[in-house]
Order: C-alpha cells, then structure tokens, then sequence
C-alpha cells in the first residue's frame, strides 16, 4: 500500500511520545497509510442530507445522581504506580 | 501613536458537587493525596465514564445567570495531551459543541469615589463548557509528585470575548463572574483552593485598528488582585517593547503574582495538536424547556439587580450595598433585619451590620451563619435606640453581648441597667435650665439662628444625667427652654 501523502510519521510519533526506529517508521507509515486509504475510501460517500453524529445509537441524557460513594484506598490506588512518595506517584520533572 | 489593550479571559469555574463529573467517588478540597480517587479517575482498563446530573444543572444555571442560549444539544470530546496531570492521557471536555453560548457579564468599574457607583457596562461571553479538572502536580528539585484527588472535579470554562481594555475591567469581570457563581450556588469560587482560575489573553493595537495584535496568553494569575496587577504589568510590557521598536511575539507567559514580573514559558512544543474527537463513551446531553425552566426557577437575583433593588426599595447609602452585596447572605440578612426594623430604620440596620456585626464576626473569625444576633434582635436593637431608649454609647455595649450571648436587647438592657433613664421631668428641665445659663456663647449662637450650637448644651446636660438621659427628651427639653429665653 503506498504511502499517504499528509501523513507525517515524525510528528504521529511525537504525539504519541514514541521514540521509532527508521525500520518501524517504515512499517508504520505503510499500515496508517492503508488505513487513511480506507478513510479517503469513506469520504468519497455522498452524504448530502445525513445529519452528522458522533454516535451510532440515538441515546441521550444517560447519568446518574451526584450521590458521592467510597473510592480506593490510597494503598489500592497507588498500587501499580512504578515509584511514589508521601502517598503521591513519583513521575520525571515536568518543569524546569 | 496612541495604543489600547484588548483582553479576553478564560475562566475556570469548579462546580459544587458531591462527586466528580464522571464518576461517582467524592469530589473535595484539602484532603489526603490520592484518597479522592477510584478505578474511572485513575483511568484503569475497562472503566466507564458516567455523567453526574448535578454538574450539568450547575452549568446550565450558570448559563441562565449569564443570560447565555442554552445549546438544545451538545457532546462530549476527548481533548489528547500527554501529562501527567491526566491518567488517561486525555481530558474529557467540549470541543465545537459547548453547553452555552453568548450571553454577557455585568461589570461595574470603580467610582468616582469609595462612595459613588462607578459605571456599569456589560461584557460579552463566547461560550461556557463543561470539562473535568485535571490531577495537581507538585514540583520538586529532581522529580514531581502527583495527586488525583482534584482530577475528574466538574469544572466549567468560562470564555469571554476579546472585549475589555483595561486590567480594571478584568478585575470586575472576575469579581462579577464570582459574585454570580456564588449567588447561584454554583460554586464557591475560593481562589486559593484553586476554585476559580483565570487566565488572560491580552494583546496591544493602535487605537482605531479593528484587528487584534498579536496576543501573549498570561498564566497563573491565582488571586483577585494578581489578575489586575498581572494585566496592567503585561499591557506595561507590551507597550514598552513596541515603544522601544520592538516586536511582540505569541507567547505565554507566567505572572508571579509575588514580585510583580512575568517571564516567558519556554515551549519545547510545536503548536498544541490535541486532536480532538467525539467521546464513544459518553452520549450526547438534549437540553429541552422544561429541564431549563426548571432551573430557571432556582436562579436567585444577581446580584447587581439585588443591588439597585436594595438603594431603591431601602434607600440606603451604595457604600453599604456595596458591602452586602458581594455576600448573599449578608445581604438576606440586611434584608430581613430591615424589614422587621420598620421604615426609616434600614439605614441603623445596614450600619450595624456593615460596621459592628462584620467587625465582630471577624474579630471571632466566624462565618454569619454561626452569629447569635438574629435579624429579630439586631431589628430590636434598631427599635430602642430609635425610641431613645438605648443611647449609642449603651447600645454598643448592649450589641457586644447580644454578639456574644444571642440574648435580646431586651434582656439585656434589663440586666445591666443600660436603659436610658426614666428622668424626672423636674431634674432634667433644671439640668438644661444650669445647662444654657453656664454657656452664654453657645446660646447667642442659637438665637443668632446656628442650629447646631444646641449640641453645646447636651453634654453637660448627659453629664449630670450620668449618660441615661433620653436624648429625644433632653432634645426637646432644651428647644422648649431656649424657644423660651431671650
């Protein structure tokens, strides 16, 4: 599958704060090329007087009351964090 | 050549809830880290978001207040950032179809004087969305912290036009913006525990150009009074960079509230991609007539309308709106005493609580709704003094204990003997009789037409009385015999 013009594997990467190999920018590219392939596919439907929609169900309204109920303990909620300190995950330094 | 400043703001409103906006754990301020979360706020695998009804009635109240079109229809969308403020590495938010549109925000800038209502203009709002409150990030020297407690908070984002000139302006935006949250009940709006924030986008322009400059967004601006100084240092900044053959460029730039200077954020990032699209997760929320009327119905008077109704209906003086008024049930509470005081007493009532209850209130550092002094007793209190029962000196006194023991006047004029007394006709007449003879300056004065010299002879008049005469009568007493002498 060729490749899609407007994709821009560098700056997907970035998004995605993946750090690619050449090999995987290759395979990659390939792959989301084939699936913007499909889209143009998509776009090419006439759709002249459908209403857009962002949900396949006409379901609206759905909630719940504002009844607040336990959540986790901080000992289950930190559970799988890779390093905490004083009950706080311990993530890089995200300012200078 | 002669410049103005456009500013826009963005606000950040968190709304009063139980729980948070998209799951049912509690939602709240200063507790423990990481004791305010659940398997939906930490993004665990397999977890739903689950709209909470309150938030959504808030935002739509807040709407009405601000006088903003209710959307019949609006969604949900996934704002894509990497941070780790945000388990799921997005935020749930509104993109192109916001809960409100339009409407406006009545500001009054400063007056004349402390005295004077100062001009009043209305500034308009693009939108209001609700989104969710992201986690707090605490900085430390070689890694940060993070807490989950706040993320998932229903938070509301308040966007106005590009519409005022002035950090004045901003300044009453802000404290309208909060005024009306407050009223509504919307929020507490307690800029430290960071319940409304605001950022500025704030540009510079020749004075009559219609296009806007280019704009620096101004971050951080945590407190009232840092949005004023933020934005008039800002407006400095970019007139002086101009003024020095200078170019602006798209920036933002964080205030520091602490030494009055702002410095540009460095961004390792190209522009903000956030890729936003529609949240499969969460359906779509139909607003109709009777869900708005409803809410309609709850909405209290703004508060500035409460204001002109209070200077019309009470004809008090605006400096003491303008203490009532910013605290709704303050100004209730004037309201009621007022009423029960009587006519042409709300002015004594207004004062006493402007002055004495707030100054008391303060001294013990306890809210209004923990006062003992009910509007009943407070209106009591107005009643004696006005009947000359209670002479202000003694009404001090008599206020201080009704503060401190909830008990009526009544009850405690009676006890400590502070009643202005009963005098004997024939006592007081010869107090003011030695009164005028002793003071035969004052008494030219009078009869030479100087209303005021009158007030010469009361001290000593009180004096003799030991402080418990009936001022009205002493008043009186004193007209008769002076009408009297020649």
């Amino acid at each position: 599958m060729a490749q899609s013009p407007d994709l821009n594997i560098d700056r997907v990467a970035e998004l995605a704060r993946l750090a690619l190999t050449p090999e995987e920018k290759a395979r990659f590219s390939a792959q989301l090329g084939s699936v913007l392939h499909h889209i143009e596919e998509l776009a090419k439907v006439d759709v002249t007087g459908v209403e857009p929609t962002a949900h396949a169900f006409p379901i609206s309204n759905v909630w719940a009351n504002d009844v607040a109920r336990p959540g986790l303990s901080v000992e289950r909620a930190l559970i799988n964090a890779p390093a905490q300190r004083d009950h706080m995950i311990v993530v890089p330094k995200v300012v200078e | 050549m002669n410049y103005e400043a456009v500013i826009g703001l963005e606000v950040h409103v968190q709304i009063k809830t139980h729980s948070k906006v998209f799951t049912r754990v509690a939602a709240g301020y200063g507790h423990p880290p990481n004791t305010l979360t659940d398997p939906v706020v930490l993004a665990l695998p397999g977890t739903l978001p689950v709209m909470n009804k309150a938030a959504l009635d808030a935002i739509i109240k807040a709407g009405l207040l601000l006088g903003c079109d209710i959307a019949p229809v609006c969604k949900w969308d996934r704002k894509q950032y990497f941070y780790p403020d945000s388990p799921k590495n997005y935020q749930i938010s509104q993109y192109d179809q916001p809960m409100c549109l339009n409407g406006s925000v009545e500001i009054e800038l400063p007056g004349a004087a402390r005295n004077i209502m100062g001009e009043h203009k209305k500034i308009p709002l693009t939108r209001i969305h609700l989104e969710e409150d992201v986690g707090k990030l605490n900085h430390h020297a070689t890694d940060s912290l993070v807490d989950y407690n706040r993320a998932g908070t229903p938070l509301m984002e308040i966007v106005s036009e590009p519409a005022m000139h002035t950090a004045e302006e901003a300044f009453a935006y802000l404290t309208s913006i909060r005024n009306t949250m407050i009223y509504g009940g919307i929020s507490d709006c307690d800029m430290e525990k960071g319940q409304l924030r605001c950022d500025a986008n704030i540009s510079i322009r020749p004075v009559g150009e219609t296009k806007l400059g280019t704009k620096v967004e101004l971050k951080n601006l945590n407190s009232i009074s840092f949005v004023r100084d933020g934005i008039a240092h800002e407006i400095k900044r970019q007139l002086a960079v101009v003024a020095a053959g200078g170019k602006l460029i798209q920036e933002t730039r964080d205030y520091d509230g602490q030494t009055g200077t702002s410095q540009s954020l460095r961004s390792k990032e190209m522009a903000h991609d956030y890729r936003y699209f529609p949240d499969p997760d969460l359906m779509p929320v139909h607003v109709d007539e009777p869900w708005k009327q409803k809410l309609r119905a709850e909405c209290p008077e703004l508060p500035f309308d409460k204001q002109r109704r209070l200077l019309a209906d009470y004809q008090i003086p605006y400096t003491i709106t303008s203490v009532l008024i910013p605290d709704r049930e303050l100004s209730d509470y004037f309201e009621a005493t007022a009423k029960l005081a009587g006519p042409g007493r709300a002015q004594a009532a207004g004062n006493w609580i402007a002055n004495d209850l707030l100054r008391e209130l303060g001294a013990a550092k306890l809210p209004l709704s923990a006062s003992k002094v009910s509007p009943q007793n407070l209106a009591a209190l107005v009643q004696l003094i006005d009947a000359g029962t209670l002479l202000n000196a003694a009404a001090k006194e008599v206020f201080i204990e009704m503060f401190a023991t909830g008990d009526t006047p009544a009850v405690i004029v009676a006890r400590r003997g502070l009643a202005a007394a009963p005098t004997d006709a024939g006592e007081l007449e010869q107090w003011c009789r030695d009164s005028i003879a002793a003071n035969a300056k004052a008494l030219a004065e009078f009869k030479a037409g100087k209303e005021s010299a009158i007030n010469a002879f009361k001290g000593p008049v009180m004096k003799a009385a030991k402080g418990k005469a009936n001022p009205k009568l002493v008043d009186e007493t004193l007209r008769r015999l002076l009408a009297a002498t020649n």
